[in-house]
């Protein structure tokens, strides 16, 4: 039976990074289309290197993220130990409206932040508020939740007494949280901060709804695909990001199981 | 000191830019386009909308469910490695959403056209090529491969946190293996399930871009109603009126999905 369930998890294995594979593949290739391999070459690469439009616009993905995903964590974890003293009615009013832009669809989300804008727009007699503000609000508000997520089991799983503790030999509020606590819930803040990032930096469906044509992230530009075909160096330059990502995530990896090697250890010590 | 004050910016954040809208969301679909004046024409329009949503209903249902029984298994697997391989695997699992979704869509489409890879290697080992794209199971496999995760990854948080003890326990009472599954593991996974569910179903009963690429014009979900009203047709009462009625059917689906869980656990909506 285990034997069987093994095979099956490596088939679905198989099956998740089958257009990972296609579009590798793909940034190799001589010819245009996607599906007739014509030899290879790195022409891709330095096409994409070239263009400073493509460029341009991962520029202002990452410009996104790393912005809304900064301000996110900020505003996210200080709610966070906000709703943490929080009990009864409240907590659970506060937890439901984070929960909202989690259970909406995006469609939903995107639509309904694009006709606030509208609103406003209206109201202001401005004939055009969508662009880089309307794109960076949108991103910080779907990316709250997540932070909140992740860091409020940190918050719940941490010895109180350490506060105390520090509250008792002398620390300021201020100075135990920065000492103390913030120390504590690390893992649950880079690990929001991490998805805040990876979220923003992959949204398509509600930045094409606040987007304007003045500021366009990648992903929106890769619809607008649809109309006219895909050039092969967006493969190369997709192919580049998920050899990043997988570094990236290699690093936290070895970092997160040599962390947890040694809290095993120092467990072992303290018996 | 009043440490909750601190949660106040957030607040105000999350009810100047999720409640608000949404009550836009609402006036925009009681409202004419025209005039501005209360109407609910646009939400008994409707009507001529249902088939569209019964059809995004239902293969969301097949996509959701693929997912759970291709999911279940593999979560169990990975659940019951060391924790090395755990988080490897864990890791891997969430690897394909960091690239984009449409792009990973299109790799989709360049597998399954007509003169498409799989179709290209078929006809080349002298089999006749076959209608794989423009149909509802293209639209549904787009579904499963593009969710199969967020199914995944619950329902593996949820069986690593089963007390090996408790399965211990049913065995010395006599359970042979299947009923160890059915009686204990199974009832102990059914918030994995839940929130797995939810996290498929939703996404995919409003998606409009996989219908786009892997369906044919008479497969359109009401994703694309809603994305047309918006970008093409220009009507953005009749979109803010169907968004309304996906978002009221999905709460209600919600509702009804966590009636299935007693635990009032705040954090069972995502647990990454």
């Amino acid at each position: 039976m285990k034997k069987v369930n093994r095979i099956f998890t490596v088939i679905v294995f198989i099956f998740l990074y089958i257009p990972m594979i296609v579009l590798a593949v793909a940034s190799f290739n001589k010819g245009m289309d996607i599906a007739v391999f014509q030899g290879f070459t790195l022409n891709q690469y330095r096409e994409l290197f070239r263009d400073d439009d493509l460029l341009r616009l991962l520029g202002n993905s990452l410009i996104i993220a790393v912005i809304s995903s900064l301000i996110a964590t900020v505003l996210g974890t200080v709610a966070s130990l906000g709703i943490h003293s929080m009990r009864g009615r409240l907590r659970s009013a506060v937890m439901a409206l984070t929960n909202i832009p989690m259970t909406n669809p995006d469609i939903v989300t995107g639509v309904s932040l694009a006709l606030l804008f509208a609103f406003t727009g209206v109201l202001l007699r401005i004939n055009s508020v969508l662009g880089f503000w309307t794109l960076l609000i949108a991103h910080i508000t779907f990316s709250l939740p997540y932070v909140i997520l992740n860091v409020m089991p940190k918050l719940a799983q941490m010895d109180p007494d350490l506060t105390e503790a520090a509250l008792d030999l002398g620390c300021t509020p201020v100075q135990a949280f920065f000492k103390v606590v913030l120390h504590e819930i690390m893992p649950g803040i880079l690990s929001g901060a991490l998805m805040a990032f990876t979220m923003s930096l992959d949204d398509f469906v509600i930045s094409y709804f606040v987007t304007g044509s003045g500021f366009v992230t990648l992903p929106v530009e890769i619809y607008s695909y649809t109309k006219k075909p895909i050039q092969p160096k967006v493969y190369a330059m997709f192919t580049l990001i998920f050899v990043a990502i997988l570094l990236l995530m290699v690093t936290m990896n070895l970092l997160q199981a040599r962390d947890s090697s040694k809290k095993l250890r120092r467990k072992e010590a303290h018996r | 000191m009043k440490r909750k004050w601190l949660s106040g910016p957030y607040v105000l954040w999350m009810v100047l830019f999720t409640l608000i809208p949404l009550g836009v969301v609402v006036y925009y679909a009681l409202t004419d386009s025209v005039t501005g004046a209360f109407t609910l024409s646009n939400l008994a329009n409707f009507a001529n909308y249902w088939p569209i949503f019964l059809r995004s209903i239902w293969l969301s249902i097949f996509a959701t469910l693929i997912c759970l029984l291709i999911g279940y298994p593999v979560a169990y697997f990975i659940a019951h490695c060391k924790p090395s391989a755990q988080r490897l695997l864990q890791m891997l699992i969430m690897l394909p959403m960091c690239i984009s979704f449409l792009l990973r869509t299109l790799a989709w489409v360049a597998l399954l056209e007509d003169t498409g890879i799989i179709n290209n290697f078929l006809t080349s080992i002298g089999l006749s090529p076959l209608p794989l794209i423009r149909n509802n199971g293209a639209v549904i496999l787009g579904m499963v491969y593009n969710y199969l995760p967020y199914m995944i990854l619950p329902l593996f948080t949820v069986i690593m946190k089963i007390d090996p003890r408790l399965i211990e326990a049913a065995e010395d009472l006599g359970c042979n293996s299947r009923q160890v599954f059915s009686k204990v593991v199974l009832p102990l996974s059914v918030p994995g399930i839940v929130s797995g569910i939810t996290m498929v179903f939703v996404p995919a009963v409003s998606t409009f871009y996989i219908s786009q690429k892997l369906g044919s014009p008479g497969t359109i979900l009401i994703g694309d109603v809603i994305e047309s009203q918006f970008k093409a047709a220009y009507n953005p009462n009749l979109g803010a009126a169907l968004s309304l009625v996906l978002m009221v059917l999905i709460f209600i689906c919600v509702w009804i999905m966590n009636r299935f869980t007693n635990e009032d656990d705040e954090e069972s909506m995502v647990t990454l």
